[in-house]
């Protein structure tokens, strides 16, 4: 009797070791063999930074003409719909009043030229983005490879915390099918539209810097807007920093802005 | 303890109603079950033979492969997929999958409306981006 259970207690433990080998055989198993190996990684061509950031010239864009052209290139190459009603308006890219981009700068008497510039505005990809804190379902989240605060279309459930938790406005909700706003013939076929429901912003073109471009506002600014990484001392935003003395839309909230501006 | 017929009753009328879709199926709609839909392929999808991954596999799994890849590309900015063949494609369903099955209409719709899911990813994603037919 005596021995028999010593048995029973060896044979239970010797099947509990084999029981728990299982699933590192049916990994191994699974992983050789059938020819189902893929590889996943980056283009040969994508830009790599650590943060990106963008400086904004504004000498460079006195006046509401000058910054028409970044807004029609980022708007027609993202399908950012058009509609005339201004509750249901959708930006990536605008323009707004010095005072209304720098409200932490409150100063009656302004230099003039300052004061009547028309300021770009974008989002500003925050090193601390509330807005990615606030939601709930991460469809808004820090890319941690190069510091562009995305928008997962998918997994937006447009609860629009995040409109709320922006200081910037730089989101805008789709209350209507934002494919009515558009003009089937100017569509962009090659990126997809968004659905109503969802909270979209500007993606720093993130499409874009896969295949080594630019962003699109970039490209047609002719030198007022500079891009590179915050990260490297070498790069081309962080020596244009370093010549000029810049401000940042509201930064004694703690965000820090990765959008500057020349003033 | 009288009730045992209406008990009887009312369980056989039960049970004949509950299993009704399979005793109708069997005796009044046998042999005309939908036929299983028949894809199209484009001319240009004849031409590569293969799909990013074996056909079996596609057939079975693209939901998994499509979700795999929009994960890629959208949380981690990984844009490229190497398949077990060593070629190359770029993740996207408008640009790359699109492109060879032009034709929505007779190659996604059909397998989706026969099995009766409603895949919302054309809500958003644009298809036949190139516009060919």
């Amino acid at each position: 009797m005596q021995s028999s259970r010593r048995r029973f207690l060896k044979m239970a433990g010797i099947a509990a070791v084999g029981l728990s080998t299982r699933p590192v055989i049916q990994t191994v198993a699974a992983s050789s063999g059938h020819g189902t190996q893929m590889e996943i990684r980056k283009g040969p061509q994508a830009l790599a930074a650590k943060q990106w950031a963008m400086v904004i010239d504004t000498r460079k864009l006195q006046h509401a003409e000058d910054i028409e052209p970044l807004i029609e290139a980022c708007h027609k190459i993202h399908n950012v719909p058009h509609f005339q009603n201004k509750k249901h308006e959708i930006k990536w890219i605008w323009e707004t009043h010095f005072h209304n981009a720098f409200i932490d700068l409150p100063s009656n008497y302004l230099s003039e030229n300052v004061e009547h510039r028309p300021i770009t505005v974008m989002c500003n990809h925050c090193e601390n983005p509330p807005c990615v804190r606030a939601c709930p379902t991460q469809a808004t989240f820090k890319r941690e490879s190069d510091g562009i605060v995305m928008m997962d279309f998918h997994r937006c459930i447009g609860c629009r915390f995040c409109m709320a938790a922006c200081p910037y406005g730089s989101r805008s909700f789709n209350f209507v099918d934002p494919r009515t706003g558009l003009n089937d013939r100017e569509i962009n076929r090659e990126f997809p539209t968004r659905t109503m429901g969802v909270v979209e912003k500007c993606n720093f073109c993130a499409e874009r810097l896969a295949v080594g471009q630019l962003p699109a506002c970039v490209e047609a600014s002719k030198g007022a807007l500079i891009f590179g990484d915050l990260k490297d001392p070498h790069s081309k935003v962080r020596e244009v920093l370093r010549e000029n003395f810049t401000i940042r839309r509201n930064s004694v909230i703690g965000t820090e802005p990765c959008v500057y501006y020349i003033v | 303890m009288n009730d045992k017929k209406w008990i009887v009753l009312g369980l056989a009328i039960f049970l004949g109603l509950f299993t009704f879709p399979l005793w109708y199926n069997i005796l009044f709609k046998a042999g005309k079950a939908a036929p299983a839909p028949e894809v199209v392929l484009t001319e240009k999808a004849k031409a590569a033979k293969q799909c990013v991954m074996p056909t079996a596999y596609m057939k079975a799994d693209h939901m998994q492969l499509l979700d795999l890849w929009r994960h890629s590309v959208v949380r981690n900015g990984n844009r490229e997929f190497i398949n077990p063949e060593g070629k190359t494609f770029t993740m996207s369903l408008s640009n790359t999958c699109l492109d060879c099955h032009s034709n929505k209409a007779e190659f996604c719709d059909r397998c989706h409306n026969y099995a009766s899911v409603r895949p919302y990813c054309f809500d958003c994603h644009i298809d036949n981006p190139k516009g060919e037919k």
